[in-house]
């Protein structure tokens, strides 16, 4: 089940989209989204899609992997849905008891879902175009400015890449004090509410102390290697403005163009 | 000493190191050690879990710093703040658990991790991550993720990751005490060329005693002491006092002391398979 | 208690690009009161198979009959299975959570719904089976011990479940010699004094060699061989070939054959080839 989960996650192709710059990409998200957020009527949702599509034929990435993202997210945008439907005012055309359709819901609760399903595959294609480590060195560069009032984007990034790197590492962990828990005939699945919260103590404690060890033996690991903060540190990789960024952000211009002139005229 | 009139990489005299508790009296993990250790040396350190190994092995580079007494890294005091990080760079450290070490997501990223806290000029980093890699036999892995790859080929890229850093020691602390005997080859292999061909020295903390068969040095510890030291041979051949200790002996060296108890003629230092071989049939020739 | 296992498959996400067949086609039968080792490279099934054996994993196909039931069937209560069959998984310690040593023991017992009188009783008796000193130990943090205690709280904690069958994945991993023995002795005690059913799995040839009746091979999700120590350790070439190896002893024994001496090969532990030996040596000499 964990498994199914594709947000978030890297799917390497090495294509153009992929070589960008990943504040390229950081930033062309945030556009995308404040784009989306602009929109007004289904017109716009047109330019939206060529967008999206144009972003995913580049990328190499099979669209089906791109909308199996969605999946786990299905119930959130079916009540997004189904709110709208049912809780905006105007023209009946069902009536069942106390619920009430309205044209006017069916048109929000579609326009609202699908706003939703476009930001969530504009915002993975950010995830799935980037490794982990080039997304955290892209926003630590893009935080660098903030250092100044004090925002430690140097420990940020670090904390990002760390927790991505043992995501792994936890989940295989939790599956083995589980079945190890279970061998003992502890029950993860059956009785109320209370009773499975309280049959996730020897579960979660064990996961904690194995947390706090793992983090010690790590931070013992990164001072051997001279870890001292982002202090005169260098990077393997410096990030490096390409032409194929600037182009990408003209791109994101013009979107951003579009989506304001179609708001306001 | 007479093979190596340099000084010492690392001289530890009368290290004394107590581990505070708040409850409990403090205790004392290691007791006025000394040990010199030469360049280009292999040393192997036995001794049963909770001897001290891991204790000294962290005063090497100034993990822990001694209660008493002084540790020396290349001539450099590891009381000395200021000369933390050239310690550190010097004496290089592998751990017990290939998991809790790597820190980056992909293979060349963490192998660069050290060079990059050194501050070294990023195009140098990459010559110096295709070089470690290719050290250990781990070039085809370079993008990969570390979380899919087995126990021995983790720690071969946590070695990767070190030799980056060009030290002139590691210190592996019980590198193989979590792998299977195929992973525990492939680490005891890269240690072994790391020693022979890079003239890197080593300091190999283990419970595993075919690994101290082919090192220069073996120093055996017990609470908190070094209490034998000698060629694998010298120290193989104490048997009974080895047992005592709860430590393991070669099967082999085990085998010739139950035979000479027979008064059967064969030397105490035998070690591996081929020279009680070579030994039983001279004997067997003879009579 | 016997196990029967007949035509088991297990496949991992069957249908996805990471399809992997983990067990292909097992038959095998264990007796009651039987030692069976379980060896075989990382990778070869052995821990899928072994989950296979209290229901942690369901198979793809085929069946698993336990004490004559079949435990596949839909409906079968799997705290009955988990009753019978105990596993202690690798490095079991790390599944500790309770304040105390006792009540972590109790954690089993209670999932059975035993009342307290049964379940205090039980805590003490395992742990008088794994030498651990009630009275000293029970009230005690398990988190205070050292590694090898805290490894033998947690076999306490199944072995309180009263298990007819135990089976044990590395439970020697990472301890050092003297907390090796310890565990190993103790496992033998248990099988000969409550005549449980073993099955260990162990990468150590040496120990295996030492402690079972019978072994089985697994290679590649399929059961390559399975009989004796003596039978198996005679396939020196076949094990090499699969990645394992036959003990030291035996690789003595053949060597010393290849050079014309004329020795049994189905020896594997010191002592009984320091009997072979001294009556080879000796026989020549009266000759």
């Amino acid at each position: 089940m964990l498994k199914d989960i594709t947000i978030g996650q890297h799917y390497p192709t090495g294509s153009l989209i992929h070589r960008l710059d990943p504040r390229t990409k950081i930033i062309g998200t945030f556009v995308f989204m404040a784009g989306l957020f602009m929109i007004r009527d289904f017109k716009a949702y047109l330019v939206v899609m060529a967008l999206l599509l144009m972003v995913i034929t580049g990328s190499k990435v099979p669209l089906r992997y791109v909308l199996k993202g969605l999946r786990p997210l299905m119930v959130l945008i079916m009540v997004t849905f189904f709110i709208n439907l049912f809780m905006t005012r105007g023209t009946v055309f069902f009536q069942l008891g106390p619920v009430n359709m309205t044209w006017e819901g069916l048109r929000q609760g579609v326009f609202m879902a699908l706003r939703l399903i476009f930001l969530i595959m504009g915002t993975s294609m950010l995830t799935l175009t980037t490794s982990p480590i080039t997304l955290t060195d892209g926003i630590e560069h893009l935080l660098n400015p903030l250092k100044r009032v004090g925002v430690p984007a140097h420990e940020l990034a670090m904390m990002m890449t760390i927790a991505l790197r043992f995501i792994p590492t936890l989940l295989e962990e939790t599956d083995k004090i589980m079945k190890a828990q279970m061998a003992r005939g502890a029950d993860f699945e059956s009785g109320n509410l209370i009773h499975r919260a309280q049959s996730l103590v020897p579960l979660l404690v064990p996961l904690f102390i194995s947390s706090f060890r793992r983090a010690d033996d790590l931070a013992m690991a990164m001072e051997a290697r001279c870890y001292r903060g982002g202090e005169n540190r260098t990077r393997m990789k410096a990030l490096k403005w390409q032409q194929a960024d600037a182009a990408g952000l003209v791109l994101m211009s013009a979107f951003m163009g579009i989506m304001l002139w179609l708001r306001w005229y | 000493m007479e093979m190596n009139q340099q000084k010492p990489i690392i001289e530890v005299k009368g290290l004394t190191f107590e581990y505070r508790s708040h409850d409990e009296a403090d205790l004392i993990a290691l007791k006025e050690v000394t040990l010199n250790v030469s360049k280009g040396e292999h040393l192997v350190v036995i001794g049963h879990n909770g001897s001290g190994k891991s204790t000294l092995a962290k005063h090497l580079n100034a993990l822990l710093l001694p209660t008493a007494g002084t540790v020396l890294v290349a001539g450099m005091d590891t009381k000395k703040q200021e000369l933390l990080w050239e310690i550190r760079q010097t004496a290089g450290m592998v751990f017990q658990n290939p998991d809790n070490q790597i820190v980056a997501t992909i293979v060349e990223e963490d192998v660069a991790f050290g060079p990059e806290n050194l501050g070294i000029d990023p195009a140098e980093i990459g010559i110096r991550v295709t070089n470690a890699l290719h050290r250990v036999d781990m070039s085809d892995y370079r993008h990969k993720a570390p979380h899919l790859l087995s126990g021995g080929q983790k720690q071969r890229i946590a070695i990767a990751g070190v030799i980056a850093m060009k030290p002139a020691c590691i210190i592996f602390d019980e590198p193989t005490a979590m792998l299977d005997p195929s992973g525990r080859r492939e680490v005891v292999n890269a240690i072994r060329n790391l020693n022979r061909e890079e003239g890197i020295t080593v300091i190999h903390i283990t419970h595993f005693m075919e690994e101290a068969v082919e090192a220069h040095r073996v120093v055996v510890m017990e609470d908190g002491q070094l209490v034998m030291q000698g060629t694998p041979r010298e120290v193989f051949a104490r048997v009974d006092e080895l047992k005592a200790l709860g430590l393991d002996v070669p099967q082999m060296t085990d085998l010739a002391a139950e035979l000479r108890s027979e008064g059967i003629d064969l030397p105490e230092d035998v070690l591996t398979v081929e020279e009680m071989v070579n030994h039983l049939c001279q004997l067997k020739s003879k009579n | 208690m016997s196990i029967k296992i007949q035509e088991l498959t297990h496949t991992y996400n069957p249908g996805s690009p990471f399809e992997t067949h983990a067990l292909k086609n097992i038959n095998l039968t264990i007796e009651p009161g039987e030692f069976i080792g379980l060896i075989g490279h990382t990778g070869s099934g052995k821990s899928t198979l072994i989950q296979h054996l209290n229901g942690l994993l369901k198979p793809t196909s085929g069946s698993i009959w336990i004490d004559g039931t079949d435990i596949t069937k839909p409906g079968i209560k799997l705290k009955d299975i988990r009753k019978k069959v105990g596993l202690v998984f690798q490095y079991p310690e790390y599944q500790l959570f309770e304040e105390t040593v006792a009540k972590d023991i109790a954690f089993g017992p209670a999932n059975l719904n035993l009342d307290e009188q049964e379940i205090q009783k039980r805590v003490k008796e395992a742990m008088e089976m794994v030498k651990l000193p009630y009275e000293g130990l029970k009230d005690r943090s398990p988190f205070d011990l050292s590694g090898g205690q805290r490894r033998r709280v947690a076999i306490a904690g199944v072995l309180a479940m009263k298990p007819d069958i135990l089976i044990l994945d590395e439970p020697t991993a990472s301890l050092d010699p003297r907390g090796r023995d310890e565990i190993l002795d103790q496992i033998k005690t248990l099988h000969r004094q409550q005549q449980l059913t073993v099955i260990l799995v162990s990468h150590s040839m040496e120990d295996i060699g030492r402690l079972v009746d019978r072994i089985i091979v697994m290679h590649q999700g399929t059961v390559a061989l399975t009989g004796s120590p003596r039978t198996i350790f005679q396939q020196a070439e076949m094990l090499e070939e699969i990645g394992l190896g036959v003990p030291q002893i035996t690789h003595l024994m053949k060597s010393m054959n290849q050079r014309g001496c004329a020795l049994p090969e189905d020896v594997f532990t010191v002592e009984e080839a320091k009997e072979v030996i001294l009556s080879y040596l000796r026989g020549s000499q009266h000759a």
